[in-house]
């Protein structure tokens, strides 16, 4: 049995707890809203890009020419997964369903007999990898230092898929992060980027009849100059779609702890306040029968 | 008055501009262009330079413009640029920064053809810090 003193110092550190958890939940929100815009503002490049390369790669479609970052190596022996995944713990799910995508993925390859290569971006993603799959991990990318996440990290890590993959390290590259859909709902999302896939989208635009376009160099040399580019842009926007899901998940994982400590308080307060009355009864007790005594 | 048409610039980060304007001149990778109303479709890659915005006015407005596309379609010219900077807020630490690497390339340039390109991307450079000096 608790002492009262015990309780005391239960509910002290509760409450303590309670206070990060809400400071971390506020925080989690200012930031989500920053993310958020981020992540907005970024769209409109993404999307003209996918609509500039759908357009492009038509024009591609069947021809042995092609870019190999479109049409692929031919092979699909050897998988690089890019697993990106937040630099923090305590956001719920968030690090967990990335990794588990990835690991499921890797373990389904393994079992066809491929190879598999991972790249982590963000620490958490490998400490949960690293177990099962440690000896797969070639690199991992830290992004601690990063405040928040500019085009050139993105780069960076594209730049460096893009010279592997022109040293024939890997054939098939697949990106896994977490769509953000709302503060309460993100998705882990598997994106194949190499070989890249366009879907053109009606958007509305284009009606059917293809304006024919002039290209200045040719449609080869700015096809080859965009699909690097469109490599580094994807790695971009998942990035930040991953930042704004991070922020989101921790905040509804903070929200719920707060949550929890509430309950907790309440209930060593009850437990606290039965045990205060026992012992005042009790003591009454022994100082009324020990008048009657006399 | 000159006809309007709609113009957007995008960089990874954010949009720059996305409004009705009368004309737009964009550095491409084989000369510059200039861009009015109804010009016929179009693609093309960009090197770094400055890129001029004309409303409807007589001012126009200047931006630094490194990697990207331009694409002339019949709904209006977008720009998609790895970085786009208003030249008022173009820093020349960034600039340098940019030599810098441009030096890096050309110097690691594995081919011909690809030292060719760097040593382009390094003189426009050079030529924009040139300008931004004198202004």
């Amino acid at each position: 049995m608790p002492s009262l003193k015990d309780l005391r110092n239960r509910i002290a550190s509760v409450k303590a707890t309670q206070k990060i958890t809400k400071a971390m939940q506020m925080v989690a929100a200012a930031k989500l809203r920053r993310a958020q815009e981020a992540a907005e503002a970024a769209r409109p490049y993404a999307e003209r890009m996918g609509a500039v390369l759908a357009n492009l790669a038509e024009a591609f479609e069947g021809r042995d020419d092609a870019p190999k970052l479109m049409s692929g190596t031919g092979n699909d022996q050897v998988h690089l997964l890019l697993v990106a995944t937040a630099e923090r713990g305590l956001c719920g799910g968030f690090n967990t369903n990335i990794a588990k995508l990835a690991r499921e993925k890797a373990r389904s390859l393994i079992a066809d007999g491929k190879t598999v290569k991972i790249i982590c971006v963000g620490k958490k993603g490998f400490d949960a990898l690293k177990r099962e799959l440690g000896q797969h991990v070639i690199e991992t990318v830290d992004l601690r230092s990063v405040k928040s996440v500019g085009y050139a990290n993105a780069d960076e890590i594209g730049k460096k898929v893009l010279s592997m993959f022109a040293d024939g390290e890997f054939d098939v590259c697949t990106l896994f992060y977490s769509t953000f859909i709302s503060v309460i709902a993100q998705e882990p999302t598997a994106q194949q980027l190499i070989p890249g896939s366009f879907e053109a989208k009606g958007d509305g635009e284009s009606d059917g009849a293809h304006p024919v376009y002039e290209y200045e160099p040719d449609e080869t040399e700015i096809l080859e100059d965009l699909l690097p580019r469109n490599i580094s842009v994807q790695i971009f926007r998942a990035l930040l779609e991953n930042a704004a899901s991070e922020q989101g998940a921790r905040m509804s994982a903070m929200d719920n702890a707060t949550r929890n400590a509430g309950d907790m308080i309440d209930k060593l307060t009850i437990n606290y306040n039965r045990r205060r009355q026992a012992q005042i009864t009790t003591e009454l007790i022994e100082i009324i029968s020990g008048a009657e005594a006399l | 008055m000159a006809e309007l048409f709609q113009f957007e610039l995008v960089s990874p980060e954010r949009q720059l501009i996305s409004e009705q304007v009368a004309e737009v001149v964009v550095p491409g990778a084989e000369g510059e262009f200039g861009v009015l109303k109804d010009h016929s479709p179009f693609m093309s890659s960009i090197a770094p330079g400055i890129l001029k915005v004309r409303k409807d006015g007589d001012a126009w407005d200047e931006y630094f413009v490194r990697g990207g596309f331009a694409d002339v379609a019949a709904g209006g010219l977008t720009v998609l640029a790895e970085q786009a900077v208003p030249v008022a807020e173009i820093s020349r630490e960034q600039l340098d920064q940019a030599i810098k690497n441009a030096e890096e390339d050309a110097v690691d340039a594995k081919d011909d053809s690809a030292k060719q390109k760097a040593d382009r991307t390094l003189r426009r450079l050079k030529d924009v810090a040139e300008a931004l000096k004198q202004a």
